[in-house]
């Protein structure tokens, strides 16, 4: 019979339990601490009092502010664009059956390719320098639009571009899994809804949809997560100085401030740190009570 | 709705490696289902009888031949206008629906001058609800219910839309051996309460025996016997329906005809007139057996069964195609102890002789039924 306390069973999960509270559990709380510590010396590793003037800081700080006002515009348009997106081209891919392995792979090629790589091209097809304007003006050219600097031009440029790489990087991995889930319904489903004389959309809607959506709600939990953690992409495109380029984003505010120019300040990071976990919290919550109504297990 | 199959074929077709391979599923289907009928396609698994039941439902299209409703040729209508109610062997209830929104599921799909209100979808969703008796689960979804519940269910959906012809698909195969029982006779009170044509598939003979009014036995894609579920048994057409009908299974011997006579093995078990001298296959029900000590079939004795209500004799004998013959007797008919030797008279209308190059039924003038 299996006891419930057994200690065997804890010194079985010991490892694992020691890697993940030097590595995990520690540096958590040890960054909780560190936010409410002021006026902290990196070279006397001393402080001056406790309090919330590190989160007060943060909080008045105009390139954090800008970081909050980006990370936001990024996570709006990304990722409902991204999981729409997806699901749009996983359908088709799953209603195709002859070069569906291609395409497949085709789709699925971002994910596997490095992304200051990926990064490159985008400034090849947007940049604009003194020889050429790059790939995406010659299409605006086109249509009779002036041609338009992405990278270091108008701040609503730069943000297209941004979540367009986003929506690119993130799109291979949810192809990935909503075609698997699309696979995953039992074709049953759908002879019976053809029995009774269903309309296509009506079976996307009300079989289809309905059967993927713990798939979709995964998906867009972390995708709202990942589009808050956003960092390396926006280095990708417009380099280490982000502040300059208004493009930072609330964890490339975190390593500004614990190792960019302006760098050395571990309180104010843990703060920005400590606000954007929160913000996480939040919106994760509101996502939890939003699908008990629209997911259905 | 009459259903009439014209010479009806489904051939599928496969390329594995390059190579192209053939399967007949439905070779030749004809035949002709009365209105108002439930009828039992019969047959063991890989037989075509689902590919036959989704031919009629429009699943899938024929190969060639043509398919009826009535006089109206169905052959090139779509599955959405054929209006029949399918069940499916897995029920394919929409567990994110309760069950009224799945029985209102067809309703809702109606389009143009056909759609009705939502009132009237909800009244005729729990009508049908109440005739399959489950009017008070309507608000559960289908994983709250036991497997008789959710066929119920899946019967309802079916009916609702008042299909003209009703399919099921190994509609009890889920369930298990009581509720398998009391569901085949709710669906013939169901069958005979609406009046609907229905065609159930099933590879369980005792199923289709105890409520089809007809059955269909195929076997390779091609229809064996049609008839009464009785008549069937009593009356196989060859050796493969004698073979497929029968619960303990019939026996079957290598024998022959010699001059007027039906001999198995050696043994001369009784006259056969108006049969030529030929080489046969002899089928006799384990219920044809008549414990004779002076009886003309002499089987070397195996074992003894003892079932309540009968006994069961296993034995050899020479002639014999398999291991041991099992005869059915009456509880009380005596064996003596440690007998080597078992003698039996037969029952001629429960011996079936069958041609032994064709496997067809060869029948003799009744009457002389002389030992």
């Amino acid at each position: 019979m299996m006891e419930r306390n057994n200690p065997k069973g804890w010194l079985y999960l010991l490892p694992a339990m020691l890697f993940l509270g030097v590595f995990m559990v520690y540096p958590l709380i040890d960054v909780f601490i560190y936010s409410f510590e002021q006026g902290f010396n990196f070279a006397s590793q001393s402080y001056d009092g406790v309090g919330m003037r590190n989160y007060s800081f943060v909080l008045r700080d105009p390139y954090f502010l800008q970081a909050v006002k980006n990370t936001f515009i990024l996570v709006i348009f990304t990722v409902p664009i991204s999981t729409g997106l997806a699901l749009l081209i996983s359908v088709g891919l799953s209603s195709i059956k002859a070069v569906r392995h291609l395409y497949q792979t085709l789709y699925f090629l971002p994910y596997v390719t490095n992304t200051l790589a990926v990064g490159l091209v985008f400034m090849i097809l947007f940049k604009k320098t003194p020889y050429t304007d790059g790939l995406a003006n010659l299409i605006i050219g086109w249509f009779g639009a002036g041609p338009v600097d992405f990278i270091d031009g108008p701040y609503w440029a730069k943000m297209f571009v941004l979540c367009f790489y986003t929506v690119w990087v993130v799109m291979p991995f949810k192809i990935l899994i909503l075609t698997s889930a699309l696979a995953s319904v039992d074709e049953g489903y759908y002879k019976a809804a053809q029995v009774d004389g269903t309309r296509k959309i009506r079976v996307f809607t009300r079989i289809t949809l309905p059967m993927i959506s713990p798939t979709i709600f995964y998906l867009i939990i972390t995708g709202f997560i990942g589009a808050f953690k956003a960092y390396s992409d926006a280095v990708a495109l417009f380099g280490t100085d982000l502040n300059a380029a208004e493009m930072n984003t609330i964890v490339g505010y975190v390593y500004d401030m614990l190792y960019g120019s302006s760098g050395g300040y571990p309180s104010y990071a843990s703060a920005a740190a400590i606000i954007l976990f929160l913000i996480v919290l939040t919106i994760t919550c509101i996502n939890l009570l939003i699908s008990k109504k629209h997911v259905h297990y | 709705m009459r259903i009439l199959f014209d010479e009806l074929t489904k051939v599928f077709t496969d390329k594995k490696r390059g190579k192209k391979e053939s399967v007949v599923a439905v070779d030749h289907f004809s035949f002709e289902i009365p209105d108002g009928q439930l009828i039992g396609l019969l047959g063991p698994s890989g037989c075509g009888k689902s590919t036959a039941l989704h031919l009629i439902s429009g699943l899938h299209t024929p190969t060639s031949g043509r398919i009826y409703f009535g006089d109206e040729d169905m052959t090139d209508v779509p599955v959405e206008k054929r209006e029949v109610g399918v069940v499916f062997q897995n029920y394919a209830l929409y567990p994110h629906l309760s069950v009224l929104e799945n029985i209102m599921f067809p309703l809702d799909n109606l389009e143009g001058n056909k759609r009705i209100s939502p009132n009237e979808m909800r009244s005729r969703a729990r009508a049908a609800a109440k005739l399959v008796q489950i009017d008070e689960l309507e608000s559960r979804r289908p994983k709250e219910l036991s497997g008789g519940q959710q066929q119920r269910v899946a019967i309802a959906r079916a009916l609702v839309k008042q299909p003209r012809v009703l399919l099921l698909d190994e509609p009890l195969s889920n369930l298990d051996a009581r509720l398998r029982l009391q569901t085949r006779e709710e669906i013939r009170r169901i069958q005979k309460g609406t009046g609907v044509t229905t065609i159930f598939v099933t590879h369980d003979q005792e199923e289709a025996m105890s409520i089809s009014d007809q059955i269909v036995v195929m076997q390779s894609g091609r229809v064996q016997q049609i008839g009464k579920p009785q008549w069937v048994y009593d009356f196989p057409a060859n050796l493969f329906v004698a073979k497929f009908l029968g619960t303990p299974p019939i026996n079957v011997f290598r024998g022959s005809i010699r001059g007027g006579r039906l001999f198995i093995g050696k043994d001369d078990v009784f006259a056969a007139p108006g049969l030529s001298d030929q080489e046969v296959w002899v089928g006799i029900r384990p219920e044809g057996f008549i414990l004779d000590e002076q009886g003309p079939l002499r089987c070397t004795f195996q074992s003894l069964e003892m079932m309540g209500r009968d006994i069961s004799v296993m034995a050899g004998h020479v002639a014999l195609e398999g291991e041991r013959l099992q005869a059915l007797l009456e509880a009380g008919s005596g064996i003596p102890a440690g007998a080597a030797q078992v003698n039996f008279s037969l029952k001629p209308d429960k011996v079936h002789v069958f041609s032994r190059d064709t496997q067809v039924r060869l029948d003799w003038q009744k009457g002389g039924m002389g030992k």
